[in-house]
């Protein structure tokens, strides 16, 4: 089992760490799954995110021919830290491998003053995930979504749904092929009600489906508020694309683009 | 006594006692005739800072009223640090500062002249005491490194804050490393991240090391001086010997100057793999404990002559004494253990009967150990970074 990679430049070593931030918001750990092409970061079987454009050299051998990829565990944390002591680095190299236990270590090459370089390695222990635990850490199926809309600046989502957070754990998320939005809580005493308008909707994946739904028609999916702003939380950035995709009381899909790395998030609904 | 501070000594004045106020809970001041001294020492008594002022650092300066003997005291941190607090008010709105003592009053006088007229007055009570000695030399220190402050707080930089302790040492190339340590943990079910750091010898202003040499010390007792360092734009420099012997870090300039004298990890206790790594240099031999033949002679010592203890002093000049005893003993045992002998660790361990997995030693207190009966560690495996199977 082999994994190298390099970064060289300074704007993919800056995304990578900015995602890995992310990531460290979201969970304490995480899995990192290593296949020839990409990198994908998955939280629990919640999240899964995948980056492939920021190595410069990437190169991987799995467990077998028939298996080639890697699965490892790691505390987020820690290559969110290791990552951020590369602000100012001229290159980043990433490898597996074994200092008395299985490591992935991040040697960063420092820009100096002097000639001299200044090397920063940070060794993070991470757990090599058997074969036979790999299903449940796959990319998950994106269901038939009934309603699908853009997203509001997300900031502003956060800042509201941390103010009702304060009142109810309960959160209605609704939405309709309009462009409306609306995040509910209700409780005794009061209801609390933002309505989010224009914001557009994506095409239809398919034809039949947008003709079958009248546009008035909202499909709703009550969550566990904190789910939801712990994934808003996380966002530092304005993505490049922000979709939700709800299904009736079932689901709901986050779909995010932050250039090139993609970031999907299910929330399950409330039973 | 009575010293006058003004202007931007001030705040450097204060930047000295939150530096000491990383160490110790009560600071030992004492007017020399060289200057003004603080000093701290740590519960463990395995670490010990000092400063010394010179007279020209302050617009005025008497150490003792004429006729009349030095008065040395000792204060509360808390208190005194309470007169710093805030190190950008102290800048912003202090003018002057006069520290005075005097026989008669049971306080030590605080004062600070701030802008537009306002005076703040600190009567802080103390303790009379004896003169806090260390026994320490630089000079006696086989290896030393030295390089500008800036240069070494841009070392710790990757190192978490909370990171207990940090192995600093020569590595292949002559490269100066600074590896986080992490204690053997008996569940080790979650490991620690590892981090490593590594200087050019050219950022060193100085390097007198052989390649393998290594010592493991308090990171955090370090980045008080360190701190310190940086502010005043002042070279940190570092004189070492044997794990297990103090390790001195000192600064200077020509107003004042500095001592950390921190303990270090014996050679039994220390767990980390070699600095130098395999893939460049086979096999680097293991530190050697130096053999210390002079050992057998203070064991056999009469121990409370030896022994100089924290609140007397033989001298009552209370020049800081340059010891003529060489740096004391006391890695290997066993050492007979003497009326004084106790154990310091730096974290004492709550289960009776385990042995503590570390221990520092106060060495340069002349304490005398028992024999310590470290846990049998892993023998010291040399990193070796293997593709194979994970």
């Amino acid at each position: 089992m082999k994994f190298r990679a390099k970064i060289v430049d300074a704007a993919c070593l800056n995304h990578f760490t900015r995602v890995s931030t992310m990531i460290a918001k979201l969970a304490k750990t995480c899995t990192l799954r290593i296949s020839p092409e990409k990198l994908n970061f998955v939280l629990s079987d919640r999240v899964a995110s995948g980056g492939e454009n920021f190595f410069s050299e990437f190169q991987m051998e799995g467990i077998s021919a028939e298996n080639n990829a890697i699965y490892l565990d790691l505390t987020a944390e820690n290559l969110s830290r290791a990552l951020k002591t590369a602000q100012n680095a001229r290159a980043l190299k990433i490898k597996l491998t074994n200092k008395h236990f299985p490591c992935l270590t991040v040697s960063i090459e420092l820009l100096s003053v002097s000639s001299s370089s200044r090397v920063v390695t940070h060794d993070i222990p991470v757990k090599v995930i058997p074969r036979k635990l790999w299903k449940d850490l796959q990319e998950p199926t994106i269901p038939d979504s009934d309603v699908s809309i853009y997203l509001p600046v997300l900031k502003t989502m956060k800042s509201i749904v941390e103010k009702m957070k304060n009142i109810s754990n309960h959160l209605i998320m609704e939405a309709n092929l309009s462009g409306e939005l609306n995040l509910k809580i209700e409780t005794e005493l009061v209801c609390i009600t933002t309505h989010f308008k224009d914001l557009g909707n994506p095409p239809p994946a398919s034809e039949d489906a947008s003709q079958e739904r009248p546009p008035e028609q909202m499909a709703e999916v009550h969550v566990d508020i904190r789910k939801l702003l712990q994934f808003l939380a996380g966002q530092q950035v304005n993505p490049t694309r922000a979709v939700c995709n709800l299904v009736s009381n079932k689901i709901v899909h986050f779909d995010l683009l932050h250039e090139d790395v993609s970031l999907q998030y299910f929330i399950p609904a409330l039973s | 006594m009575k010293c006058l501070v003004t202007g931007g000594n001030v705040k450097v004045l204060g930047k000295a006692v939150h530096s000491l106020s990383r160490i110790g809970d009560e600071l030992y001041l004492e007017p020399l005739e060289d200057g003004l001294s603080l000093r701290t020492v740590n519960s463990s008594r395995s670490a010990y800072a000092c400063f010394l002022f010179a007279p020209l650092f302050f617009q005025q300066y008497q150490a003792a009223t004429s006729g009349q003997e030095a008065l040395r005291c000792k204060i509360l941190m808390k208190s005194f640090l309470a007169v710093f607090r805030s190190l950008a008010t102290v800048e912003k709105t202090v003018e002057k500062c006069c520290i005075s003592l005097n026989g008669r009053s049971s306080c030590l006088v605080v004062q600070l002249h701030c802008k537009y007229g306002v005076r703040k007055t600190h009567n802080l009570s103390f303790q009379d005491c004896e003169s806090l000695q260390a026994v320490f030399d630089p000079a006696l220190c086989p290896h030393v490194l030295r390089a500008p402050a800036r240069v070494l707080g841009e070392a710790v930089l990757p190192f978490p804050p909370a990171l207990a302790e940090v192995t600093l040492g020569i590595g292949c190339g002559r490269r100066v490393i600074l590896r986080s340590y992490q204690e053997e943990e008996a569940d080790s079910t979650v490991k620690a991240m590892v981090t490593e750091m590594s200087i050019g010898e050219e950022d060193f202003q100085q390097l007198q090391a052989q390649e393998g040499v290594a010592i493991t010390f308090c990171l955090k007792e370090f980045r008080g001086l360190l701190s310190f360092a940086e502010s005043a734009n002042l070279s940190l420099s570092v004189h070492f010997d044997a794990p297990g012997r103090p390790a001195i870090f000192a600064v200077k300039d020509s107003l004042l100057d500095g001592h950390f004298v921190l303990a270090t990890l014996s050679e039994s206790d220390l767990h980390s793999p070699a600095l130098c790594s395999p893939e460049l240099h086979r096999l680097a031999p293991p530190l050697q404990a130096h053999s210390t033949p002079h050992l057998d002679d203070f064991a056999s010592d009469d121990i409370d002559s030896y022994m100089i203890a924290m609140e007397t002093t033989a001298d009552s000049e209370g020049s800081r004494a340059v010891p003529s005893i060489p740096l004391s003993p006391g890695l290997r045992p066993p050492c007979s253990p003497g009326p004084f002998s106790e154990d310091h660790e730096a974290e004492p361990s709550t289960e009776p009967g385990t042995p503590p997995p570390k221990k520092f030693r106060s060495l340069f207190f002349g304490s005398i150990l028992a024999p310590v009966h470290s846990p049998p560690g892993p023998s010291p495996v040399l990193a070796e970074d293997s593709e194979g199977e994970g």
